[in-house]
């Protein structure tokens, strides 16, 4: 049988999985923060703006929102096809499409600022 | 030595006459100290001598008593009546088609260890005059643990997608292919990896680790088959991306 | 004698209430479903920026809805599930041997749990959070 050429999608998966394992956290605790009325300095207008300003800071987050959706795609793929949904073609193309639009507009946002 | 009614709820299934299996009770008095392969060894012996089912060592090393005991994948001579109160509910393991009785159709997992390449297959063959081939302790202990199997399917009971995807190699067979891989003697990975990092390969795992959970010698199939995901990844890339490599 | 082997279906969707270990899988298996829409909201936030101060601010006060809030509770809880058990997972996807012995796990995972903390700790400095 022929070598599967599963590895394009594991290989961000396993490390969009250990990404979001490190970060995904404290990104929600610094927006949770937010959401509370404390905003952190980082998290104000002129503070995003002066992240995102340096191409280091775009790197980053880009990396973090493309691998952080291609992660969740491809296990709610899996998930998908645990609860009983055969289609695996069909739900594999719609997940992956989104994560690659989800990145391709990140980086067209990054873009603008 | 205290003695105990026991209440035993067996899944029975009669191919020449059953359209399908039914549970059937049986109450016998058993030794507190008796494993459930005991409890079934005495039905056999003094109630119902059609009962069927696999055994023979008696001593979780021939890996043939696997049953669902309770639900859950065990060796049927491991499992202590002490240790299941009340009814204890046994059936044949999971996910594999009834013979008769407990008795289960094995012949799918046989098929899928074989198509692994279970053996070693040296990577210079040598003549019985050249000696033997050494390895250093370092060297054994990379795989000693996957040589533990020993072939019982528990894993495979235990594995929901192997239930799901018929088809998938399964936590056992991949692990052996595994345990060859990583042993300094072999050279047979490229052979193995047609099969293990193929379509119905390594690949249908989802890291359940419920294989592991199961594994009455305390094997890690679930380990061995992420190391086999890694490694077939960074083959993929280095042979895609990075051409020049090739030998 | 004759043959006829009996498989028995297997549940295309009930079978993983069948024993806890299979529920604790499938909880781990949908954080995936509160990482994602989470970074959907990140994304929003960011097109937001781009947008101007104005479109940012609009933002910053959706976040304050109580729906917000409770929505980053669920995630904070779901992805600190997925951040345990990816850990906790890691040294039998990576284990590391060293001569005749093999690092233990724990040491393994922990060296993930000190890095998860510093780095969350680092992140939530440099943020100006306290």
């Amino acid at each position: 049988m022929a070598i599967s050429s599963k590895p394009i999608v594991w290989g961000p998966f396993a490390a969009g999985g250990t990404i979001t394992a490190f970060v995904t956290p404290v990104l929600v605790l610094l927006t949770l923060l937010a959401a509370l009325g404390v905003v952190p300095d980082a998290l104000t207008y002129d503070g995003v703006r002066a992240f995102l300003g340096h191409w280091l800071g775009k790197a980053l987050m880009f990396g973090v929102i493309a691998l952080s959706l291609w992660s969740s795609a491809h296990r709610l793929r899996i998930t998908c096809y645990d609860l009983g949904v055969r289609k695996d073609v069909f739900v594999a193309t719609v997940v992956y499409i989104a994560a690659v639009a989800g990145a391709v507009a990140t980086l067209i946002v990054l873009a603008r600022i | 030595m205290s003695e105990r009614q026991v209440e035993l709820e067996v899944l029975r299934y009669n191919p020449e006459t059953d359209s399908e299996p039914r549970f059937q009770r049986y109450s016998v008095s058993c030794r507190e100290e008796w494993v459930v392969l005991d409890a079934l060894n005495h039905v056999k012996e003094t109630v119902d001598p059609t009962l069927s089912y696999r055994w023979s060592c008696h001593m979780a090393v021939c890996g043939s008593c696997g049953m669902m005991i309770n639900g859950e994948p065990k060796l049927a001579c491991k499992s202590f009546l002490r240790d299941h109160p009340g009814v204890i509910r046994v059936e044949p393991l999971a996910h594999f088609p009834i013979e008769r009785d407990l008795v289960t159709v094995i012949d799918d997992f046989m098929a899928k260890l074989a198509r692994v390449k279970p053996y070693l297959i040296p990577k210079q063959a040598k003549s019985v005059e050249e000696g033997e081939y050494l390895q250093t302790p370092a060297e054994l202990k990379r795989y000693k643990q996957y040589t533990l199997c020993i072939n019982c399917m528990l894993c495979y009971a235990a594995c929901p997608e192997y239930g799901l995807i018929p088809k998938f190699i399964g936590p056992a067979a991949i692990s052996m292919a595994h345990r060859y891989n990583q042993d300094s003697r072999d050279g047979g990975r490229a052979a193995r990896q047609e099969e293990i990092a193929a379509g119905e390969g390594v690949w249908d795992c989802s890291f359940t680790g419920a294989c592991s959970e199961v594994c009455p010698e305390h094997v890690d199939p679930a380990s061995a088959l992420q190391q086999v995901k890694i490694k077939s990844t960074v083959d993929w890339y280095k042979e895609h991306l990075m051409p020049w490599l090739k030998k | 004698m004759s043959r006829k082997p009996y498989l028995r279906e297997v549940p295309k969707f009930r079978w993983f209430f069948r024993h806890p270990r299979y529920l604790r899988y499938m909880a781990r298996e949908v954080t995936c479903i509160f990482i994602g829409a989470y970074t959907v909201l990140v994304l929003v936030g960011i097109m937001r920026v781009a947008e101007g101060p104005a479109a940012y601010a609009a933002f910053l006060q959706a976040l304050q809805t109580p729906a917000s809030i409770a929505f980053h509770v669920l995630v904070l809880g779901f992805s600190a599930y997925h951040s345990i058990t990816w850990f906790n997972l890691t040294p039998r996807a990576l284990p590391i041997q060293i001569g005749e012995r093999f690092v233990p796990d724990g040491v393994i995972a922990g060296a993930h749990y000190a890095a998860w903390l510093v780095l969350t700790l680092a992140v939530l400095i440099l943020a100006g959070a306290f």
